[in-house]
């Protein structure tokens, strides 16, 4: 079995939000503007949140790139009245944007807060409007989304492994942010296979989840900073 | 009491119902409908531009439109308690209520349902839970709980009101044509036979003890919707048990405001006696003290516990950002009626009414400071979130306030707010002795369904 997974290095980090660009761009996420930002009405499926810590002379800042942790037991899959939210079988928790009635119930669920609802009718500028991703459908008002870990890049990956007759290859498949991010901070694999990159990373001693006490185990794992001397 | 005979119990019931509308009642109305109407156009508003015309925002999910829907369903279960457990236990003080009781059920509950529906962000797509029920969801569960809920309650609603339907249809012959055939067709062919009251005794009391269920599920999974997700100040085992006492506690309040709003109204002094008021004063008060019992155990578990999101929520709730309204809920479900209820001196029926306004809002508040600083304070503190609800969430609420008052108002128009035969009961009449009045004229063309052939009532009957 497959198990996708990301590992968030906040050592390598540096809070230049590409990836946030990237995932944007690649998953037809409106702009949004500073307005909708101030009342919390901003739809960003990955953020970098600032996390600061320590006291002045001695504080330490970093940036943590958050997105949906793909958990193992999602809570926001069992609230769903209509199965709209769903983890499929690559563990990935997915949405059915036709079938969401809208209730919110799966954002209010998700401990994390790392679903989106879409209070009105998405607008691009009209030159992005016309550069959409076509793999990736666009939202309507009213309907909760958030990130796949660019599940439709999957699929383009096994499609094109098939046309090429050769089994899939782990580099094949790499959501958007990972590809974006300069510093390599961002790694995406299986967690099943022991010898992956992400499950060697994962099994590092500064491997953390966030609530791992919650018990929904998430499959985005973060190596903590390793704190100045 | 005594002396009240029952020709007069039902001519006092009835003459209201004959009396021209006045204009106070007809501008009162009118003015509930136009409030009614603009909340309708409010939703139109909200759906043409989509639930961003609301003060909801991430993380306050969920705002006004949950608050009243928990209001809603809470105050239906007025009904519920005193027409059927306090029926199935016979207790006397309820009978001038039963009847206005069932009515806010059954008036209030689509209120509750509709405020799911305004909070939806697709009420389009209303029908995908028949189509793709998820049966891991509170959701879920809810719409099959509060359909049972409402069906039954119509029905016993219902069925308790067909012997007074027949004493309109058979004393009130100066109605307009449309209400005749109103009231011949509702009535049901009832004939006051000691069959068809044995049949609609056995028929109430079954459906009570269901209804008796009902009260607890109905609200019990109400409050999974909350309790059932992780949210900090939600996920608790009490909110299920403070969720029912809540509503009840309010159900009741709302009854006594419309029963002594009617009791004014129609000149019912000497059947809703200042007797009946003070039994249900007492019965409020030991509901205004599990309240605050539950309401302490609820705190205080948070407060030992020392969880941090948990205290987060306590400490806005306490002296933070929402002190000014968890006081008041605090001074409205306890303090004030605490104090005015704990004085018998002071269970006066006025009193009792700014009672139950009272304690309504702060019920609400109540509901408000759950949902809301639960929203604002996610485990993670990043998303500290704040809530200002909009004109829209403003107008729909009170549009299906005055929704609710419009309904009751037509209805007591209609019918009578007054259970005749239960309050015949109290004056000591032993119901299977009445004969049926000298005016009625027994009509065979109505559908007999109280006769035994229909319900299968294998007992002697003079027609077979």
């Amino acid at each position: 079995m497959v198990r996708w997974a990301m590992v968030i290095d906040l050592e390598k980090c540096s809070g230049c939000q590409a990836c946030v660009v990237a995932c944007a761009a690649e998953n037809n996420v409106p702009l949004g503007s500073p307005q909708e930002a101030e009342i919390g009405r901003l739809i960003r499926w990955l953020q970098t949140l600032p996390r600061i810590e320590g006291e002045y002379p001695h504080v330490r800042a970093e940036a943590v790139p958050m997105m949906c942790f793909q958990c193992e037991r999602p809570p926001c899959t069992y609230v769903c009245p209509v199965a709209a939210t769903y983890k499929n079988p690559q563990g990935v928790v997915a949405q059915i944007y036709w079938r969401c009635i809208g209730c919110r119930y799966c954002v209010n669920a998700c401990p994390f807060t790392l679903k989106w609802f879409n209070w009105f009718q998405p607008r691009w500028p009209a030159t992005m409007a016309e550069a959409t991703n076509p793999d990736v459908s666009l939202r309507d008002k009213g309907v909760t989304e958030k990130c796949t870990f660019c599940h439709h890049r999957l699929q383009q990956a096994k499609d094109r492994a098939r046309a090429e007759g050769r089994p899939l290859r782990p580099e094949d498949y790499r959501p958007a942010c990972v590809e974006a991010c300069p510093q390599g901070a961002l790694v995406f694999g299986d967690l099943d296979d022991p010898d992956s990159e992400v499950a060697r990373r994962a099994r590092s001693p500064r491997a953390f989840r966030f609530l791992e006490e919650l018990g929904t185990q998430p499959k985005v794992y973060y190596l903590a900073a390793t704190p100045e001397a | 009491m005594a002396e009240v005979l029952r020709s007069d119990v039902e001519t006092r019931v009835l003459s209201p119902l004959t009396r021209p509308a006045g204009w106070g009642y007809t501008l009162t109305v009118g003015g509930l409908v136009a409030i009614f109407g603009w909340s309708l156009y409010a939703w139109n508003r909200q759906i043409q531009t989509g639930l961003g015309i609301t003060g909801l925002n991430a993380p306050v999910f969920w705002g006004v439109y949950v608050i009243n829907f928990v209001f809603f369903i809470g105050i239906s279960h007025a009904g519920t308690l005193i027409s059927s457990i306090l029926r199935i236990t016979d207790t006397p003080w309820r009978r001038p209520f039963t009847r206005l009781a069932e009515a806010i059920t059954v008036f209030s509950l689509p209120f509750g349902a509709l405020s799911v529906i305004v909070d939806l962000g697709r009420p389009d797509r209303l029908l995908h839970v028949v189509r793709y029920p998820h049966f891991t969801s509170a959701i879920l569960w809810d719409v099959v709980c509060i359909s049972t809920y409402l069906i039954t309650s119509c029905l016993y609603f219902y069925l308790a009101l067909v012997p007074d339907i027949a004493l309109c249809r058979d004393r009130l012959p100066e109605t307009p044509a449309w209400r005749k055939k109103l009231y011949r067709t509702l009535a049901l062919g009832w004939q006051d036979t000691p069959v068809q009251w044995k049949t609609l005794n056995r028929l109430l009391t079954g459906m009570s003890i269901f209804l008796f269920a009902l009260v607890v599920s109905v609200h019990t999974n109400v409050s999974f919707v909350f309790g059932m997700t992780l949210k900090p100040g939600w996920h608790t085992t009490i909110i299920s048990p403070f969720f029912v006492l809540g509503a009840i506690y309010s159900g009741v309040a709302t009854v006594i405001v419309l029963a002594a709003l009617f009791r004014r109204l129609y000149r019912l002094e000497d059947l809703m006696t200042e007797a009946h008021f003070r039994s249900c004063a007492k019965f409020l008060l030991a509901l205004c003290c599990f309240w605050l019992y539950a309401m302490i155990i609820e705190h205080l578990f948070v407060f030992y516990g020392k969880e941090t999101a948990e205290l987060r929520i306590l400490e806005a709730k306490f002296w933070g950002p929402y002190a000014p309204l968890f006081w008041t809920m605090v001074a409205c479900c306890f303090g004030i009626p605490f104090v005015v209820l704990a004085v018998p001196r002071w269970r006066t029926i006025r009193n009792l009414v700014a009672i139950g306004l009272v304690i309504n809002v702060g019920m609400w508040l109540e509901r408000y400071t759950i949902i809301v600083p639960s929203g604002a304070y996610p485990y993670l503190p990043w998303g500290v979130g704040t809530y200002r609800p909009s004109w829209v969430e403003v107008s729909i609420t009170a549009g299906w306030l005055a929704g609710f008052l419009a309904l009751i108002l037509l209805f007591a128009r209609l019918f009578p707010v007054l259970t005749v035969w239960e309050v015949r009961e109290e004056l000591g009449e032993a119901r299977t002795s009445l004969a049926a009045p000298a005016s009625m004229e027994p009509s065979a063309i109505e559908v007999p369904l109280f006769s035994n052939r229909a319900v299968g009532f294998n007992s002697q009957s003079t027609k077979d």
